[in-house]
């Protein structure tokens, strides 16, 4: 950064071309991204609508305490948090693990397609891919075709808690393991092959080499994504979950943004506010908490930022 | 390169592998384009359904000649023409001045950017800003809130960053002003990044439904993807709740119809798909790691 002598107003002055440029920018982000946290307020009033967000009563924490002391939002983050932890313990290492195999891969052109194949689920909705599951885990579906030749009778597959989620822990790595596995593979393709040139020379194979430099390599991205899975901790996949829910699993899939979506469409608009804000907050707790974590831990190497 | 024995092994058992859980990605796509172009017979048999056995168009005949669906497929593609064309305008215009070093605070605008990345109002003053804006049921709910994202203004930014400091001397030295810098200059050189945004952008909103959900309350402008959850997801529902097993019996959507509506939405992108999917896995390298 070059020291500037030239008062504020010159400075300002000199960069008229860039400071315009920046201000239209500026006033959006204000605007769409500010605004709304400013807006949080109505989780501290008892918002009226026809009062406006300004003009409602302060009533200071008692949407909180409604919300923690309601039956079904405590609920709600538990199974938010029960989802979310089977995400991460059963999908975290999938795309490391598609990386590492991918990465085996001799013929180039065969890796390619593999590839292709494997990330092409992230480019649909989940009301497209949601749609595709309720058809293939329905009754007339493929899965209860197996189930039916095994003599079995049909399975509810979608209306039976254990299996809902499941399926919604197997469909999401389904989905995201290919994609995932692309960062995995850019840090892959990063690693210096003199480290494996004197490897082999050191008399490591193939597993040792991957075991003793690839895995470590590896790791800073990991931690990484780790940190920010953790921000999304108490999201748990909204999408997926919206659309292939059904009122017989809402004791086990009601997560905090479908309590945010069903208050708000119920019009209680402080209480879906409020909530909605515990689960920011708590994400960039998370978030934040996790990294600064990561620093002290590794002594500043790593983290997000 | 010499390989053990081992090696060999594990090399063919890892194709092998790779290839299976590569069909294992495909097969649900596959399976919806056969269920499609069954007839309703052909539909309803057991099985894998990998390629119809008795062929029948009916469902897209039925699913083309319906005019929610092609008044979804007109909006659909109005948002994402615009959405797109607006993100990536906008997104040259903020990352620009970010990428200068002499930018007057600098690193508080780039904070308050990343910033929005880690916290947000939520769906509550999101959704009353809109309706503030007077935004409701056009197309501008759909794609202005959206319009400037973090993650696209630090890559696009990045990228700005890597070009040589000295072009824009010269630049400057030639009498050009910021605008011209950044159209004339910048933005030649920047066309794979800015590809891999427009990409980003463009499939987002195309597959974007709870916006519309959210600000479009008129069938006329809603969007394809409302649309098809309403064929698909809610009869599925309906008969789940009323504990309906045998889809033989009662019909709401038949299965074929709910294919056909899938493939129609999904075929732009699949056919875009193996032509520009270099450039998606590009953005994610670009972004790298550390923005």
């Amino acid at each position: 950064m070059k020291a500037y002598k030239t008062p504020w107003w010159a400075r300002r002055y000199r960069h008229a071309g860039l400071v315009s440029m920046a201000l239209p920018v500026l006033v959006y982000i204000i605007i769409f991204h500010y605004v709304p946290m400013v807006g949080l307020v109505i989780a501290f009033k008892d918002y009226v609508m026809s009062d406006g967000v300004f003009g409602s009563a302060w009533v200071g924490w008692a949407n909180f305490a409604r919300l923690f002391g309601s039956n079904d939002f405590p609920v709600a983050i538990r199974n938010t948090l029960t989802i979310s932890l089977l995400r991460l313990t059963f999908g975290f290492f999938a795309p490391v693990v598609l990386a590492l195999l991918l990465n085996e891969v001799r013929q180039l052109g065969y890796k390619r397609s593999i590839q292709t194949l494997t990330y092409l689920p992230h480019f649909f909705s989940w009301v497209i891919l949601g749609g595709i599951f309720l058809m293939i885990f329905g009754s007339g579906g493929p899965i209860n075709g197996v189930v039916k030749l095994l003599g079995a009778k049909p399975v509810n597959f979608l209306s039976d808690d254990v299996w809902f989620i499941t399926i919604l822990v197997v469909t999401g790595i389904w989905q995201g393991a290919g994609w995932g596995a692309i960062i995995y593979l850019a840090s892959l393709s990063g690693i210096s092959p003199q480290l494996y040139e004197a490897a082999t020379i050191d008399g490591a194979n193939r597993w040792r080499q991957t075991l003793h430099i690839t895995i470590p390599c590896l790791v800073p991205t990991m931690i990484t994504l780790f940190i920010l899975s953790l921000g999304g901790i108490l999201t748990a996949g909204f999408d997926q979950i919206y659309n292939l829910y059904n009122p017989m699993v809402y004791d086990v899939a009601d997560i905090v943004d479908t309590y945010v979506l069903r208050r708000m469409m119920g019009l209680d608009l402080s209480l879906a506010t409020a909530a909605g804000m515990f689960k920011g907050v708590v994400g960039l707790v998370l978030v934040v908490g996790s990294n600064v974590a990561a620093r002290k831990l590794s002594k500043g190497e790593q983290g997000v930022w | 390169m010499k390989l053990s024995r081992g090696e060999k092994l594990f090399g063919a058992t890892n194709v092998v592998v790779l290839g299976a859980v590569a069909l294992l990605c495909l097969y649900p796509f596959v399976y919806t384009l056969s269920i499609s172009l069954s007839t309703a017979a052909e539909a309803n048999r057991d099985g894998f359904h990998f390629f119809p056995r008795d062929i029948s168009l009916v469902s897209y005949r039925m699913v083309l000649t319906n005019p929610n669906i092609v008044t979804g497929y007109m909006n659909t593609l109005l948002r994402t023409v615009l959405g797109t064309s607006l993100t990536l305008a906008a997104t040259c215009i903020a990352a620009y001045p970010l990428s200068r070093r002499e930018m007057p605070h600098r690193a508080m605008l780039t904070f308050l950017v990343v910033f929005t990345m880690l916290f947000s109002g939520g769906m509550v003053p999101a959704y009353l800003l809109v309706k503030n804006l007077g935004m409701i049921n056009t197309v501008w709910a759909l794609t202005v809130p959206g319009m400037i994202t973090a993650f696209n203004v630090i890559i696009v930014k990045n990228f700005f960053q890597s070009l040589p400091e000295s072009l824009v001397e010269s630049a400057r030295l030639d009498g050009a002003g910021e605008w011209t810098i950044l159209f004339r200059l910048y933005l030649p050189l920047s066309k794979p990044v800015l590809a891999t945004v427009a990409l980003w952008t463009a499939v987002g909103h195309w597959n974007a439904w709870f916006d519309a959900l959210l600000y479009i309350t008129d069938d006329r402008k809603q969007v394809l993807q409302t649309f098809l959850q309403r064929i698909v997801i809610e009869s599925s529902t309906q008969m789940m709740e009323l504990g309906i097993t045998d889809t033989s019996i009662v019909q709401f959507t038949s299965e074929t119809i709910k294919a056909a509506t899938i493939i129609v939405t999904i075929l732009p992108i699949i056919c875009v798909y193996p032509f520009v999917q270099k450039y998606f896995v590009k953005g994610i390298m670009l972004g790298g790691v550390k923005g």
